[in-house]
């Protein structure tokens, strides 16, 4: 018997001594910590999982935080908003990373799980761009009603009158309009459909969703599956975070009377041109984002994500790895990381000052 | 309209039936025929068509394919058919058919093999195999934790998988006979070859659900799904290799009064070795590019982890789905890196065939090749 | 493998040979004997594990879970786009895989032909990640084109009402991908029974002056028929249960249409599950193992169906032969 198992094994004991055969012990990027003469105090494992939208900028910001702690592991797992929060709830994660703030019932778990305060700062705005692929049509303009009814389907030619109305200049074919849309769900949709039902009611009636709630156009997964949608075929318009966008064209929204692009400047504006949710602790920044802002240069689709984490911490070293990691997050240097790899908008100097302020009081119990 | 009713004035070769000595005598023995070869002239015309069409007159290459193929599948046969008669031309049609079936079959083959080769080879360096995807943004990074995550994971289910093929096997062939167990066992085997992957991977996530609570992810939880994948596979091969065993050897060891399950151990074993280990190669072959249960078991990470019990492992499947479904900004080095370790996926599943058929061409007994 | 000279191993003598009473071979026995019983245990977990877990998902109310839909109603469509597509699937590639096995069976020289059969079987080395990549970076592209034409031609019919997807990740894209999943095995399984049919019905027909064709459509196909119905329910379970390549290919929007072109598609079981399973989190994980409950009794009952249809070829032919 032993000898037919032996046998039966080689040719994975073969593939394994292949694999081995690669490199000796450990990734070559994965130096060990005596590898590198840092002075940093902090190390252990910091498990968070929550929102995918902020998957690109965690994946920066563990760079950065890991790089300056060798001996620290950050896990964060993109399991999506609700399940982030859920597993946070739980007790099974460290931290969670949210498109939206804790309702007051979660606020109540989260409360009692921390058995302390619970910190919630938004750490990832990032703008919307509304994204088209229609040749011979650079700078396209839409009004909110306009794109919601591209989207709800009821505007279906690219000559239509709505459109001609926002673009007179623009010579429009009148090929039919493929609108794509993502067909899990997302915090980008959640925060799509958030501004077009409250900046385009007229135009759009299905209210603010997590999941694509219409059944006509076109369904592609993931922000990179809604950008290959519009980019493969001609007469296609979606909407993705702003940093995906590549070479594709990308519409201006109409914001008062003016017509304004997704750029990270316009849109961290948004934030101060919105009102904090009321009746929330101080270890909270939390917003309701002004969609119908009539503000100039103010953008007002965006994606805001939080991270979400207890301000008291059984452990000291838990709580050390935190609040690092959260003060990472929030400083300049992380939010400048977060803007080079992830395209998002780094948050104002005064919000960061706020959030400095809020993670330094995360401490042991 | 069958031919085998009518065939009496068509059936030119002698006997001749009686009733149509004059068609026969029209025909008949001299019956005129395409000259030798004519299918293959005809498929060079086509070629011919297409290309002159494709390169010529700047048409699509499907338009110039189709007509090119309409000169060979509707020319032929009506040429045919003019100068040999309606038998003779259906029968090349089908020809035609059957061939252009078959070329049509190796076109995705051939695009697959070339668009991997060609998207694949470019990203593959040192680099590539020896770093995993920690810290890295962008360009750069590479599979080595996903190597190691699927050699892992594959390994643990052929651990748990051969042993308990084999001696179902063992059981079928050499304890079960015609007994109402091995028949069922044998059907529910066979059954079990076609669980969807995706079962198989809710099932275990099922499983460890009730251990380790809502969101478990671990390398071992992909390794039962492989398993529940791998062992159906591993008992049909093994049950046919030892039944190749020849019943002699068996009674020769009877007959000198070694024990059935020495005889087993020491005989039967020995003697099927190749085919087994050929048998479990392909097995390996077949659940490591198994992407849908570790997707929802294993998830991905981006680090090596070489613990099956803890936590998210990368294998190269999820890695090259993870990798064209989310990529990073930009996304261009993410996509690169998908087509790499699809490549590698490839040739490691290629490798393991080419192994299998080699144990068997060079250490099965003589004479069984 | 030759299967002269190896008469199969007598099966009556669990208790007659030459060890029996010994305690090895009972141990031996109830080792291997507890194996087999093992994988009908596992089977029965796969079952038992699927439906205790999906139950609650089943029983959720609409509210509790992301869909916000009732279980049926939440997998009707689900079901329909996994059928429709293996359907599509199965219409592909059984005329194509019958006419390989015809034409690696009769059409070419025998060691050719071998040749020919291992090439085709590659096919089913391919990873389905890969054939993923390929279907949505490569094919999908590749039938814009096509598709528009269908419209254009034939949009009369509801199959191809259109408006054609501008993307070409459509159903009919999928079945495609599909179909050339499933085309080895059909493939494999028709040349097994072609290969069983008696060479001198074969001959006698050659002999009589038939055609090739004709030797084939009146000896080879009829002898053949129970076999390939086998083959193509097998093929059927392969596609209904495949997951990654639809998963990636498809553009899915959970409506239930006919139309084959239209970038708006019905999704497939596994295709959702793959897709929707790691953001999911709640009753919404036991509604997605309630979904691959239904799956997994869907393709049971294909390949219980096809298995017995199968075996009772084979020991007809069995004894035969």
């Amino acid at each position: 018997m032993n000898r037919t198992k032996l046998r039966a094994a080689a040719p994975l004991a073969l593939a394994a001594t292949v694999a081995l055969g690669l490199s000796a012990c450990g990734a070559g990027n994965e130096a060990g910590a005596d590898d590198s003469a840092t002075t940093s105090e902090l190390s252990g494992t910091l498990n968070g999982a929550g929102a995918s939208s902020q998957e690109a900028a965690v994946a920066s910001w563990k760079q950065g935080f890991q790089t300056a702690n060798p001996d620290v592991t950050v896990n964060y797992d993109p399991a999506g908003s609700g399940a982030g929060r859920e597993q946070f709830l739980a007790g099974g994660t460290d931290f969670a990373g949210s498109d939206a703030y804790l309702d007051d019932e979660e606020l109540a778990a989260a409360e009692k799980r921390c058995s302390s305060d619970v910190v919630e700062v938004p750490t990832y705005v990032s703008p919307i761009a509304v994204i088209y692929n229609l040749p011979g049509v650079d700078g396209l303009k839409l009004s909110p009603d306009t794109l919601g009814k591209i989207f709800a389907g009821t505007v279906t030619t690219w000559d239509d009158a709505a459109i001609k109305a926002d673009n007179p200049d623009a010579d429009l074919p009148s090929s039919t309009i493929t609108p794509v849309h993502r067909s899990d769900d997302s915090g980008t949709t959640e925060n799509f459909t958030a501004y077009l039902a409250a900046a385009g009611p007229q135009g759009w009636t299905a209210g603010e969703v997590e999941t694509w709630p219409l059944k006509g156009g076109e369904g592609a997964q993931g922000t990179s599956g809604v950008v290959a949608a519009v980019q493969g075929g001609e007469g296609t318009i979606g909407y993705a975070d702003a940093s995906q966008a590549g070479d594709l064209g990308v519409a201006s929204l109409k914001v008062g009377e003016e017509y304004v692009g997704p750029s990270p400047e316009a849109a961290a504006k948004v934030l101060d041109a919105s009102k904090q949710k009321e009746g929330r602790g101080d270890t909270h920044i939390v917003m309701d984002i002004d969609h119908t802002t009539t503000e100039s240069g103010v953008y007002p689709a965006v994606l805001l994500s939080y991270q979400i984490a207890c301000l008291e911490y059984d452990d000291e070293a838990k709580a050390d790895l935190v609040k690092g990691w959260l003060s990472y997050v929030a400083s300049s240097d992380g939010q400048k990381a977060a803007a080079e790899g992830a395209g998002s908008a780094p948050l104002t100097s005064a919000l960061e000052e706020r959030m400095t302020g809020i993670v330094d009081g995360i401490s042991a119990k | 309209m069958s031919t085998r009713n009518r065939s009496g004035d068509t059936l030119a070769p002698p006997p001749a039936p009686q009733r149509d000595e004059a068609a026969l005598a029209l025909r008949g023995w001299h019956q005129p025929r395409l000259p030798r070869g004519a299918g293959w002239y005809a498929a060079a015309l086509a070629v011919v068509v297409a290309s002159a069409l494709q390169a010529g007159l700047g048409l699509p290459l499907l338009p110039s394919l189709l007509t090119g193929w309409a000169v060979l599948g509707i020319g032929l046969p009506s040429l045919s058919r003019a100068v040999e008669g309606r038998r003779k031309a259906v029968d090349r049609l089908v020809s035609i058919m059957v061939s252009s079936a078959f070329v049509l079959a190796m076109v995705p083959l051939v695009s697959i093999l070339w668009t991997v080769v060609k998207n694949g080879l470019p990203v593959l360096s040192s680099e590539f195999f020896t770093y995993s995807m920690r810290n890295v943004v962008g360009e750069g990074g590479g599979i080595y934790h996903a190597v190691w995550g699927t050699v892992l994971i594959t390994a643990a289910a052929a651990v748990m998988s051969v042993p308990l093929g084999l001696l179902t096997a063992i059981f079928l062939v050499e304890y079960g006979g015609d007994g109402r167990l091995a028949k069922v066992v044998r059907f529910l085997v066979d059954v079990m070859t076609g669980i969807p992957s995706i079962v198989a991977g809710l099932f275990a996530y099922a499983l460890f659900v009730v251990f380790f609570g809502p969101g478990v992810r671990m390398g071992i939880a992909g390794a039962v799904a492989l398993t529940v994948l791998m062992t159906p596979v591993v008992v049909r091969s093994s049950e046919e290799m030892l039944q190749l065993v020849p019943h002699e050897l068996r009674e020769a060891a009877y007959a000198l009064g070694v024990p059935r399950w020495r005889t087993i151990v020491k005989v039967v074993l020995p003697t099927s070795m190749a085919g087994l280990v050929t048998g479990v190669t392909l097995a390996v072959a077949r659940v490591i590019g198994e992407t849908a249960p570790l997707l929802i078991t294993v998830g991905i990470t981006d680090s090596s982890n070489f613990t099956l019990f803890d936590g998210r492992m990368a294998t190269l499947p999820v890695f090259t789905y993870s990798s064209i479904m989310s990529p990073g900004v930009p996304p261009e080095p993410s996509i690169a890196r998908a087509w790499g370790a699809a490549l590698v996926l490839m040739l490691i599943v290629m490798v393991l065939n080419l192994v299998a058929r080699l144990v068997t061409y060079f250490f099965s007994p003589k004479g069984k090749r | 493998m030759s299967e002269t000279s190896t008469p199969s191993p007598s099966r009556d003598t669990t208790d007659t040979g030459p060890a029996s009473g010994r305690v090895g071979d009972r141990v031996f026995l109830g080792i291997s004997r507890g194996a087999a019983l093992t994988i009908l245990a596992i089977l029965a977990g796969v079952a038992i594990f699927l439906t205790a877990e999906g139950i609650p998902g089943i029983t959720a109310s609409p509210d509790e879970v992301k869909s916000g839909e009732s279980f049926p109603s939440f997998v009707l469509p689900l079901v329909f786009g996994t059928l429709w597509s293996a359907t599509l699937a199965l219409v592909i590639a059984v005329p194509l895989a019958v006419a390989v096995a015809l034409f690696v069976t009769y059409y070419v020289p025998r060691r050719l032909g071998q040749a020919l059969g291992y090439v085709i079987d590659l096919l089913a080395a391919v990873p389905s990640v890969v054939f993923g990549l390929w279907g949505m970076r490569v094919l999908a592209g590749q039938l814009v084109g096509p598709y528009e034409w269908l419209e254009r031609t034939l949009g009369f019919l509801p199959f191809f009402a259109g408006p054609a997807s501008a993307t070409g990740r459509t159903i009919l894209t999928a079945a495609v991908v599909l179909a050339v999943m499933i085309l080895p095995i059909v493939t494999a399984i028709a040349r097994e029974v072609f290969r069983q049919t008696p060479v001198l019905l074969e001959e006698a027909a050659l002999a009589l002056g038939a055609t090739r064709w004709e030797m084939i459509r009146t000896v080879v196909l009829p002898h053949g028929r129970s076999g390939m119905i086998g083959g193509a329910m097998l093929g059927l379970g392969r596609a209904l249960g495949e997951t990654m390549a639809v998963a990636m290919v498809l553009s899915a929007s959970g409506v239930i249409t006919l139309d084959l072109i239209s970038s708006t598609n019905p999704s497939t079981i596994p295709a959702n599950i793959a897709l929707q399973f790691n953001e999911a989190s709640g009753l919404t994980v036991n509604a997605l193992i309630a979904s691959g409950l239904v799956l997994f009794v869907i393709t049971f009952a294909v390949n219980f169906a096809a298995r017995a249809v199968v075996n009772r070829r084979k020991e007809f032919s069995g004894a035969h032969a």
